[in-house]
């Protein structure tokens, strides 16, 4: 165990980091073109899956270095919803398995289709609302509608949590239709979607399952975060050393170093706290791997808030501006943020994690 | 060498010296010269030349051994004996290492002075040559253990002439040395940690030069580098830590739980557990080879996180918080940041952003050195030291 990176995951990196360079510019939309070449190219898509079902059976660790590269070009593909969430919620499951090679190949992508912004310290199920909007089983279709879902609009396969376990549903099944919503984030927007007697086949999970597939994304969101963060850092220090105001480098005003020196500190424990999560989620399930996840989501995803924030900022009017690319980083940072738990969902979890209780009623 | 050398050299460091009946101070000679002190020093000089991950096993090995106060010799051992190492002549070396190690000699910092702070290259200590010796004038202040000192490090002009940081030479200085004064300076928890060291006419031997002559603003760097890290280098998990402190406060009095302390508690540790992983990032990093800049930083941290938990504990502790343990003045022989009561804690914590750096300097290190941003527009670059406005 290491909070380093091993020269596997630096290669990988570089793998992914040349893809990018070559085939994609901040805010262009992928055609399909760009998610193929990474998914079965580089073959990002299988990470996660065991090698006997055709994946690269690697770890976390792996899967939090192409996030942590993704996040620092903001790439619109569907790695975290399609290859991290919906496929973590299909390992180990024993009828699942052909969608696995499907997805491990990179024909198929799917979405778990919960709301993006659901904590994993909630069932799912209560997140996808009661009454009207529940879904329900009547044989073997289920009905009902799930808003705010990530990576539905360019999935094949709709993962649904439901009391039984999982429904998986084809996207192009009669009876669903998915509505893209205008979304915060323009890089990965959600969607809602519905179900109308939606022909599903129904797969047994363990109890609680859904919610550790939650909190595995979340601590692997961590990664992307500080991907995000990064870029933000990395691009303002450049643009301050070029701007020329007062006839100086304003990079070289104290007020605004000290601003990026605070941002590059929580930057460092950021990269910290990613890495202790993907090192004890790649160890496997534990105590220790639930604070870590807690831990690195309580910091990372404030952290890429505020470099986003602080690079419109100090970027001036070419930062408020469509035509530079910092706002697509303000939009994910913001919708991280908020996506698998909030930074408070995550610091109230450590209450019973770590034994800090609140106060007693008088 | 391997962990399986050091384990066979800790056997027989044993078995030869019984830590039960050997004196302390013999024990120590014996740990030193078996190469056990620092096991990343050189062979004969208290290290067997292994790589520094090595240490944390021998200090294990040694638990319950005889120890040396680390209070008492933490600027001897994390200050002036790298700064040797790298400068000192074989001779040095071979003189000042043992007894520092085992705490026979007590040394201190002469750096700061009234009129130089965090610009410290401009300090205002003169060193005029007289033949083979020095004769050493100025103050310089805020030395800790200066009055059980046997030695000082100490950096004065040498050469008024040429731009301030071209002009300094670094020494070793003689506490015991006639025209050397200590007085305690009483500090904002009452006590002196600290001293005001007077200088007039102090004469050293240059066989006590650290380094060339003109070259002490590099020597110096050395050991402010080292400063840091002994500041800042972070709790390793199991030792006590001021969130641990709280924690178990808060554990065991329900009573003063409120629902604002509640979350900002929730903050502070997420904040402490995010500075302890850094720390050992870090420390792997060191292992591995490849020491990173986030060293700068883990100073800066570990200033903002002290000092808001420690704030933090005497609002916690209400009515409490409204007493303090002692005003007296009187010395202490070391700091323990955590240590004493919480009022004691609170204000000894304001020290962590000022000593060994201001948290500014550190912003403008990690700024200049680690983002490459440009220097703010220098006035004093390329002027003679003596012409600056002062």
């Amino acid at each position: 165990m290491t909070l380093l990176y091993t020269e596997i995951e630096e290669q990988l990196r570089a793998a992914v980091r040349d893809l990018l360079t070559d085939k994609a510019s901040p805010g262009a939309a992928d055609d399909g073109e760009l998610w193929k070449a990474l998914a079965r190219d580089i073959g990002v898509a299988g990470l996660l899956i065991p090698e006997e079902l055709g994946g690269a059976g690697a770890s976390a660790r792996e899967a939090a270095v192409v996030l942590e590269e993704l996040g620092r070009a903001v790439t619109p593909v569907p790695y975290l919803t399609s290859a991290v969430l919906a496929t973590r919620a299909l390992l180990g499951v024993p009828d699942a398995e052909d969608l696995l090679e499907r997805l491990a190949a990179g024909e198929i992508t799917a979405a778990l289709a919960v709301p993006f912004g659901s904590s994993p310290y909630r069932s799912p199920l209560s997140t996808l609302g009661d009454g009207a909007q529940a879904v329900s089983i009547a044989g073997s279709a289920i009905s009902g509608q799930i808003a705010a879902v990530a990576g539905a609009d360019v999935a094949d396969v709709l993962v649904v949590p439901v009391r039984t376990g999982l429904a998986i549903v084809a996207a192009d099944d009669p009876g669903v239709t998915v509505t893209p919503v205008t979304s915060l984030d323009l890089t990965r927007p959600i969607a809602t979607v519905e179900f109308a007697s939606a022909a599903a086949r129904f797969v047994a999970v363990e109890p609680g399952a859904v919610r550790d597939t939650l909190a595995f994304g979340a601590g692997l969101l961590a990664s992307e975060q500080l991907g995000v963060a990064e870029w933000c850092l990395t691009s303002t220090v450049a643009y301050l050393r070029e701007r020329t105001q007062f006839a100086r480098p304003v990079g070289s005003f104290q007020a605004l170093k000290h601003r990026l020196a605070d941002l590059w500190l929580e930057i460092v424990g950021a990269r910290a706290a990613a890495r202790n999560a993907a090192d004890q989620l790649a160890a496997g399930w534990s105590h220790s791997a639930r604070v870590a996840v807690a831990v690195a989501q309580a910091h990372c995803g404030a952290v890429a808030v505020h470099a986003a924030e602080e690079c419109v900022q100090l970027h001036g009017g070419i930062g408020m501006t469509w035509e530079h690319p910092a706002h697509l980083y303000l939009k994910r940072a913001k919708t991280d943020e908020i996506a698998l738990g909030t930074p408070g969902d995550h610091r109230e979890a450590l209450v019973g994690l770590v034994d800090l209780p609140g106060p007693v009623r008088a | 060498m391997d962990a399986t050398a050091v384990r066979e050299r800790v056997s027989a460091l044993l078995a030869e010296h019984d830590p039960a009946t050997t004196d302390p101070t013999e024990f120590l000679r014996a740990r030193f010269d078996a190469g056990l002190a620092w096991l990343y020093f050189p062979v004969g000089l208290g290290g067997l030349g292994a790589s520094r991950d090595l240490q944390s096993l021998a200090d294990q090995l040694l638990r319950g051994t005889p120890d040396n106060d680390p209070g008492r010799i933490a600027i001897g051992l994390g200050m002036a004996a790298p700064t040797i190492l790298a400068f000192g002549t074989e001779e040095q070396k071979r003189r000042f290492l043992r007894p520092l190690y085992t705490g026979e000699e007590v040394w201190c910092q002469l750096f700061s002075e009234p009129g130089a702070g965090s610009d410290l290259a401009s300090l205002a200590t003169r060193a005029v040559r007289d033949g083979d010796e020095w004769v050493v004038d100025g103050q310089k202040v805020w030395t800790s253990g200066a009055h059980l000192s046997r030695w000082g490090i100490l950096v004065a002009r040498t050469d008024p002439d040429v731009p301030k940081h071209r002009g300094i030479t670094y020494f070793i200085c003689d506490m015991h040395a006639p025209g050397v004064e200590v007085r305690p300076l009483r500090q904002i928890t009452g006590e002196a940690e600290f001293n005001e060291v007077f200088l007039t006419g102090v004469r050293l031997s240059d066989e006590l030069r650290l380094g060339e002559i003109g070259d002490g603003w590099r020597v110096a760097q050395t050991t402010l580098m080292n400063e840091r890290v002994a500041i800042g280098g972070g709790t390793p998990r199991g030792r006590r830590s001021m969130i641990g402190l709280l924690a178990d406060t808060w554990r065991e009095r329900p009573e003063l739980r409120s629902h604002d302390l509640h979350q900002r508690l929730l903050k502070l540790w997420v904040d402490s557990e995010i500075m302890r992983l850094t720390g050992a990032r870090l420390r792997e990093q060191l292992a591995a080879g490849h020491p990173g800049p986030e060293g700068s930083g883990m100073k800066l941290l570990f200033a903002q996180l002290h000092q808001e938990a420690s704030g933090f504990e005497v609002e916690l502790l209400r009515d409490e918080g409204l007493g303090y343990d002692d005003w007296s003045f009187r010395r202490s022989d070391g700091v323990d940041f955590l240590g004493r009561g919480a009022g004691y804690r609170y204000l000894r914590a304001k020290g962590n952003s000022i000593e060994g750096g201001t948290s500014e300097i550190l912003r403008n290190i990690v700024a200049e050195r680690v983002l490459g941003l440009p220097s703010e527009p220098r006035v004093d670059k390329d002027v003679p030291w003596k012409d600056l406005p002062r």
